[in-house]
């Protein structure tokens, strides 16, 4: 069942809130406006912040469906629009000989009919009767090439993507657009005039915190209190890819699974591969590292109880 | 959205006038202080301002960055321009005070805020800056009449010692070079007549066009494509006088070619691929002079490395990118690094060429520590000190690895 878009950005937020996404107000705000002004909502920044998680929970708590077009290079229209299912077409031509069937115009209809029309996720997403706009996730935008990104362009601003041979299909109600880049490549201005625009970072420790209880309240809260910390101050350090949020639920969760309560050096290093993803990070992390820091955090956590 | 559809629906629901006013005179602030904000950004602002659910001024302040920001790099200039326009009143006199101050003393002060002066200069006219532009010389012509012999002297010449007209020659040689860089096959398709696939969609287009007796199968194959260039100069002491003109040779390849991701360093990393961008080559080169602090200082080639690794590389070396090094490799501070930079670069990409200036000297062997730390991981190792090495240059991005240049060559040399 569809719901109404909501009417306030602390609604937006609430509603964020009700599946356990720990939105921060300025994100509800950029939310709420594309929403409400029916604009495709661009987000960008680091691997593993929530930039795909938000369309998710969006379809999720509007009860729309979720159409995913996941972008690769040599994205092309026929498998990101539409394409025609050659082989039945094969067999209809094939049949049209065996009747007899000799008009060209006919068998040119019969031939390009809907029914033999593959709808991939654009056509999808645009197809939907009103009343049921699905929300449209565009995911990695950056890893495909201008081509595809002027192209899109179009099906941005007028919702409607064009089929030589049955015309012009036009959106009866917008979907809610939402794309996401990594930047690995500059997306090109005219598409992000079309958008609006929100650069998601990391969350700050208290946010971060109410993410983990959110998603995963089975770890306790000792532990909870010290991956986040640790985590943050990973972050602040000088490693080649930072750990995302993703990474830190993924480690709470490895975390618990092995029942830890808290973290000790030993556990760290042997579960570094779940947060630290290049082999560099990991041997500068290994061994004194990862108990320096996890002294110092045990520290800030003793002083913040006293307090 | 059509600009020219909305003003009926501000009929609909008025704003109070005040606050429209405020909102485009903000608009007009934030594009004369760079950010490019047109009037469907200003009428979406309106608009979104009208939606009625702002509570505070940080809900104001997102609802505008939403709207008008589309870069990352363009928050420092927003954040700041908001709280001038809209926080304190008091603010802007301070502002205007500073301003009116600058015009009236000599500009020795000391250099304020480099975003504040930007700002004021946006915020009131922008007169007293473009008055202090030089007026553009005339174009001099350049003197083209140069006999066949004094040209081929001029080729094998070395840029360092060439007189000033001769480098002024040089130049204009440089700016008429054209490349032609060798493509990579890229994931999409294209029609072709002889191409190893068949097109489905024009095969059965092309047989009901016949009515589909006949089905001639039409055919297509993979396109191709230059891959992106970054190029990664030294601009040191030691090189400065190199990388001068190479930056000429640099200009010609970033108008002549898209995706090429220019970076200069010494003893930091300066991306001046927008610097660049300038059709004029004198404009170019003096914006690219103001964006970068270490002209001719010293060099730190492995800490530089190691920040376009950590900053640029994942977002630069994309679709089988190619990089070009241009530096004499003699950083005497610490080779580990280099060489593990290298290394981390060469993992990121297919193709590592590396220009040394150096190699002008008959007797030059690869042995100072640096360039022993580089050399395993690049693929190709050429000069660049005249015209002709430059022009081999773009011979050689136009073909496969030779083997001549090869860097494989020059360690068993050192070796020997």
């Amino acid at each position: 069942m569809t719901k109404q878009v909501p009417t306030s950005i602390d609604d937006t937020l609430k509603l964020l809130r009700s599946t356990g996404y720990v939105a921060g107000r300025v994100l509800a705000t950029v939310a709420f406006l594309s929403l409400k002004m029916g604009r495709p909502l661009f987000l960008e920044g680091e691997a593993g912040v929530g930039k795909t998680e938000i369309a998710k929970v969006l379809a999720e708590t509007l009860g729309r469906k979720l159409i995913r077009l996941q972008c690769y290079e040599g994205l092309d229209i026929s498998s990101a629009v539409y394409e025609w299912n050659y082989a039945a077409q094969m067999i209809e031509i094939r049949l049209a000989e065996a009747s007899g069937e000799l008009d060209r115009g006919r068998l040119g209809q019969d031939i390009f009919a809907e029914r033999f029309l593959i709808r991939r996720a654009l056509l999808q997403a645009l197809d939907a009767p009103k009343g049921e706009a699905p929300v449209l996730l565009i995911d990695e935008l950056d890893r495909t090439d201008e081509a595809f990104e002027a192209f899109l362009l179009e099906v941005l601003s007028d919702f409607q993507v064009t089929i030589p041979e049955l015309g012009t299909i036009r959106a009866a109600e917008p979907p809610i657009v939402i794309i996401t880049s990594n930047r690995t490549r500059e997306v090109h201005d005219a598409l992000k005039r079309r958008c609006l625009y929100h650069w998601v970072g990391y969350p700050d420790a208290r946010r971060e915190l109410e993410i983990v209880r959110a998603r995963r309240p089975g770890a306790s809260e000792t532990l909870a209190q010290e991956v986040v910390l640790f985590v943050q101050s990973l972050r602040g350090g000088d490693l080649y890819k930072a750990p995302g949020v993703a990474e830190t639920l993924d480690w709470v969760t490895a975390l618990h699974e092995l029942d830890a309560m808290s973290l000790d050096p030993q556990t760290v290093n042997d579960t570094l591969g779940v947060l630290l993803k290049y082999q560099d990070d990991i041997s500068r992390m290994q061994g004194t590292e990862a108990k320096r820091i996890l002294d110092q955090i045990k520290d800030e956590i003793r002083t913040m109880a006293h307090t | 959205m059509n600009p020219f559809s909305t003003p009926a629906n501000q009929n609909q629901r008025p704003l109070s006038g005040r606050l429209a006013d405020n909102i485009m005179h903000f608009a007009r602030v934030l594009r004369e202080a760079g950010i490019p904000v047109g009037p469907g950004a200003v009428l979406d602002a309106l608009d979104a301002a009208m939606m009625g659910s702002l509570r505070t001024r940080d809900d104001f302040y997102w609802t505008l960055h939403a709207v008008f920001v589309k870069r990352r790099d363009q928050r420092e200039v927003f954040d700041q321009a908001f709280h001038v326009f809209w926080k304190k009143p008091k603010m802007l006199e301070q502002l205007m005070q500073l301003f009116f101050h600058q015009v009236a003393r000599d500009a020795g002060e000391k250099a304020k805020q480099a975003g504040f002066r930007r700002l004021a200069e946006a915020m009131f006219d922008a007169r007293e800056s473009q008055s202090q532009q030089r007026e553009k010389k005339d174009d001099i012509e350049i003197d083209a009449s140069f006999t066949a012999s004094a040209q081929e002297v001029l080729r094998r010449k070395d840029f360092e010692q060439m007189t000033v007209a001769e480098q002024a020659e040089a130049r204009a040689a440089i700016a008429r070079l054209r490349l032609l860089r060798s493509e990579i096959m890229t994931r999409r398709w294209q029609h072709a007549q002889d191409g190893a696939a068949i097109d489905m969609r024009r095969t059965l287009k092309g047989s009901m066009r016949a009515g589909g007796h006949f089905i001639d199968l039409a055919r297509r194959e993979k396109a191709w494509r230059e891959p992106p260039l970054v190029v990664l100069c030294d601009i040191s002491g030691s090189c400065s006088n190199y990388s001068r003109m190479f930056l000429h040779f640099l200009h010609a390849l970033t108008n002549d070619r898209d995706r090429v991701q220019v970076f200069l360093f010494g003893t930091r990393l300066t991306n001046v691929t927008r610097e660049l961008k300038r059709r004029d080559i004198d404009e170019a080169m003096a914006k690219v002079s103001g964006a970068v602090k270490d002209w001719s200082g010293g060099t730190r080639i492995g800490t530089s490395l190691r920040e376009f690794n950590y900053r640029w590389a994942r977002r630069v070396l994309t679709q089988g990118a190619e990089v070009l090094i241009m530096t004499d490799g003699l950083d005497r501070e610490d080779t580990d690094t280099l060489a593990n930079e290298m290394e981390r670069l060469r993992r990121q990409t297919k193709r590592i060429i590396w220009l040394n200036p150096l190699l002008r000297y008959d007797g030059f062997e690869a042995v100072a520590g640096g360039i022993r730390a580089m050399m395993p991981h690049v693929d190709e190792f050429r000069p660049v000190h005249s015209l002709d090495s430059l022009r081999d240059l773009v011979v050689a991005l136009a073909g496969p690895a030779s083997g001549g240049h090869g860097a494989r060559n020059w360690i068993r040399k050192a070796l020997h």
